[in-house]
């Protein structure tokens, strides 16, 4: 296995230059932008960014004003990785060619859930196999929130949104989310990791070894939504921390196949101290919780997790 | 040397793709059109072409990996066909809205349902208003000169535009033709390498691609694009001419076909003129006095050119590959009828939806239409301007 | 920071080519700070200089002061109040915008 690299010691270690610049127009207190501004910092400015369709699109990008100090395209909703693997292979053809001058250019997609665990799901997965040097980083906010809260695949268990509504007889979503960092790593690619803003240090490291890597590397970032997740502005960096003390929101690394926890969680809160600060979840019955917590000890013990407080 | 071979159609866009030296490829597999990328799999095998070659998992992809390629200025290359065609849509008009030279091979084929894998030209006609110019080809040797003129023609600074070659599914794209092909040095001269645009998505020279087309913009944009499209016409122009002056085969938006003192003639596009031609002959056997015009251009459409073109004819007869159910004809028909609509001097304009999935038109086909089209002349006017030509009753 | 070269309402053919916006960064040129109902004022005896405030910030509006302290780019801040929450010392306030 690789000898285990630490880009950054500290967080002072980081640029002091944003490459994703203020200005934009995403809401108060918005998990995303917190971490790309960090993955920015993290890759600097020899990259090539592209973003589907989403949040992130619409609030960095309504001309003429830009937030991105590198160059940026968006192309559609469903297509980030395939675009992101004709940049790759144009860029190598030109250099290799002698039409561009030869050196690294980083080729990162930053997507949204719905870009990635649903429409944009078959081109992320043919960009993968097919070994493009490229990022592809999944900002999870956990449903289309961009047009309004609506249900993808990666919204948690009975989770309220616009399109799993609460009623009378129905109790928010029905499904389990849909696993992609395992989908990611199922195509044997170099790297696979899952972050979160609230762990800063963890993010930017993953995000800078991810680019390094050759081939293809898949980050997985929970972003927490103040419209979405129902939350006060201010308390998105809180949740996003209980997500991962609970063991709901794990933060690993799969490298060469090989699984191991980067954020070690020694006694996991109970997932309704996480549960109960955000509106979404706000009807779920003590039984539903109760539900959720068996399947999250499940999977922590399948990943080594430490076991509940009591 | 140029020199004279006998190749597949198919073949023949694979070679300009080529002799193009194209930096990447995406390929995805549909018949008809699958022989070109085929070829294209070996070329970059035997080191015969350096491209980077991306096996895309969807037609949608393929559009898509095209457009990243060319927004980092990589000269671009993919082929496709009916279903897939289909499926690139969305993409379509990003790859000319963004102004990507991209050139594209449309084996035309029907579209679903039922699965027909046979030629007719609904893919592209339903695809028609993508911003893309789009040119359609009867036989090898054009299949072959227009690709290679296609990069010439998108990259032009004045143009910035993808290029669909449109051929028929089969009727062209299969068969084995004699051209004259170019060789490397000759397509040297009259193809240099794609100039890497200043704006090309770079880390030396930041820029921001496809930002949110807030109302304020999105007129302007699309202004812009309409622009691009009617200077592509005397580019278009250009490009031809400076192949004809360097090769000798000179090319033009129509292909009349004994039409000096024509009365009635038949305007259409794609493979089936070559039979249009015979059935041109014979009605001339018969004294009629009946010419040919093959359109070659579809978009830009060459309006004044066609007036000008048209006007000693009392009837045109249009046979269309492809119709809008429910609408007014077929898309070839409809434009005709929208152009000369504001003319003082016009003639009878007639339309026929034939050839549709893979059904060969014949001569005495192409006959009958003639027939019909004069009667409409003489006061027998058709139902809506419009039929079936070969439909069972 | 660079002028800013670009008209929001351009005729077609001032229009760069695809609507492309040739310059970078150019949201700079957009303040945000008039979103903010609360403003974080940073108690400078208390803050340690940790610089969380910084990393937390979801729209760059931390300053590195020259002392190698803190402050606030109110052309920018929206007022969420993550600084405020996340401040190990609790060196910072939010504190109601009102006319003056």
């Amino acid at each position: 296995m690789a000898e285990k690299k630490v880009f950054f010691k500290s967080l002072k270690d980081l640029p002091k230059e944003d490459f994703f610049v203020q200005g934009h127009r995403a809401c108060p207190g918005c998990g995303e932008t917190i971490a790309v501004r960090l993955i920015m910092k993290a890759v600097g400015p020899n990259c090539i960014v592209i973003t589907p369709t989403g949040c992130l699109e619409v609030v960095s990008s309504p001309y003429p004003y830009t937030s991105w100090a590198v160059p940026w395209y968006h192309v559609a909703f469903e297509n980030a990785a395939a675009v992101a693997s004709g940049v790759e292979a144009g860029l190598k053809a030109l250099m290799r060619k002698g039409k561009l001058e030869k050196k690294r250019i980083h080729v990162i997609a930053i997507a949204g859930d719905g870009g990635t665990a649903d429409i944009g799901l078959q081109a992320l997965s043919g960009a993968l196999e097919r070994g493009h040097d490229f990022l592809y980083v999944c900002l999870d906010n956990e449903a289309y929130m961009n047009t309004g809260i609506q249900r993808s695949g990666s919204t948690p268990y009975g989770a309220w949104t616009t399109t799993s509504a609460v009623g009378k007889i129905m109790p928010g979503k029905l499904q389990w989310k849909k696993n992609v960092p395992a989908i990611a790593a199922a195509h044997d690619i170099p790297y696979v990791a899952t972050a979160c803003p609230a762990y800063p240090l963890d993010l930017v490291n993953k995000a800078k070894k991810a680019v390094e890597i050759d081939g293809p590397a898949y980050l997985h970032v929970l972003t927490p939504c103040v419209p979405g997740w129902r939350i006060p502005s201010n308390l998105s960096i809180k949740i996003a921390r209980l997500a991962v003390q609970t063991g709901i929101f794990p933060l690993y690394e799969v490298e060469d196949g090989r699984l191991h926890v980067t954020v070690k969680v020694p006694k996991r809160k109970h997932v309704k101290e996480y549960l109960k600060l955000q509106g979404r979840f706000a009807h779920l019955t003590d039984g539903e919780i109760e539900k959720i917590q068996k399947r999250v000890d499940m999977e922590s013990e399948k990943l080594g997790l430490g076991p509940r407080e009591t | 040397m140029a020199k004279r071979i006998a190749i597949e159609c198919s073949h023949a866009i694979s070679l300009a793709a080529k002799l193009a030296n194209v930096d990447v490829v995406a390929a995805y597999p549909i018949t008809p059109q699958t022989h070109i990328v085929e070829k294209l799999s070996e070329y970059v095998a035997d080191g015969e072409l350096d491209a980077e070659y991306i096996n895309v998992e969807s037609e949608h992809s393929a559009m898509s990996a095209c457009i990243g390629a060319s927004a980092v200025g990589a000269r671009v290359f993919t082929a496709t066909a009916g279903q897939g065609l289909a499926l690139m849509h969305e993409m379509l008009f990003i790859a000319a809205g963004n102004r990507l030279p991209i050139v594209m091979a449309v084996a035309n084929r029907s579209l679903s349902p039922n699965l027909n894998i046979w030629g007719d030209q609904s893919d592209m006609m339903a695809s028609k208003d993508c911003g893309w110019i789009q040119i359609y080809a009867e036989n090898a040797q054009e299949v072959f000169d227009f690709t290679l003129q296609a990069f010439k023609i998108a990259e032009d600074e004045r143009v910035m535009l993808p290029v669909a070659i449109n051929f028929d599914g089969f009727y062209v794209t299969h068969v084995i033709e004699p051209i004259i092909a170019l060789d490397q040095e000759e397509v040297k001269k009259f193809l240099p390498p794609r100039k890497i645009p200043s704006y090309a998505l770079h880390p030396d020279h930041p820029t921001t691609w496809g930002p949110i087309g807030l109302p304020d913009v999105q007129t302007e944009l699309k202004r812009q694009l309409e622009e691009a499209l009617r200077n592509s016409k005397t580019v278009i122009k250009e490009v031809w001419k400076e192949f004809g002056d360097m090769f000798g085969r000179y090319y033009d938006f129509f292909e009349p076909y004994r039409l000096e003192d024509a009365e009635i003639a038949i305007l259409m596009m794609g493979g089936h003129c070559g039979t249009a031609r015979i059935a041109v002959d014979r009605l001339r056997e018969k004294g009629e006095k009946v010419g040919l015009i093959k359109l070659r251009l579809f978009r830009p459409f060459p309006d004044e050119e066609l007036i000008k073109l048209t006007k000693n004819l009392k009837v045109l007869a249009i046979v269309d590959k492809a119709f809008s159910p429910g609408g007014l004809g077929g898309p070839v028909f409809t434009e005709v009828k929208a152009l000369f609509y504001n003319q003082k001097i016009k003639p009878e304009i007639v339309g026929f939806i034939a050839g549709l999935g893979g059904r060969d038109i014949r001569v005495d086909e192409f006959m009958v239409a003639v027939e019909r089209a004069k009667k409409a002349l003489m006061g027998e006017k058709i139902d809506k301007g419009f039929m079936f030509l070969q439909v069972r009753e | 920071m660079e002028k800013f070269k670009l008209n929001p309402k351009p005729t077609w053919k001032e229009l760069p080519i695809a609507s492309m916006i040739p310059q970078p960064a150019t949201s700079r040129f957009y303040k945000t700070g008039d979103w903010r109902s609360f403003r974080p004022v940073v108690d400078k005896e208390k803050c340690t200089r940790c610089g969380l405030c910084w990393v937390y910030c979801p729209d760059g509006a931390i300053r590195i002061v020259e002392d190698g302290s803190y402050d606030v780019d109110l052309d920018y801040c929206k007022g969420c109040g993550i600084c405020a929450e996340e401040c190990p010392v609790k060196a910072i306030s939010m504190v109601e915008e009102v006319e003056e």
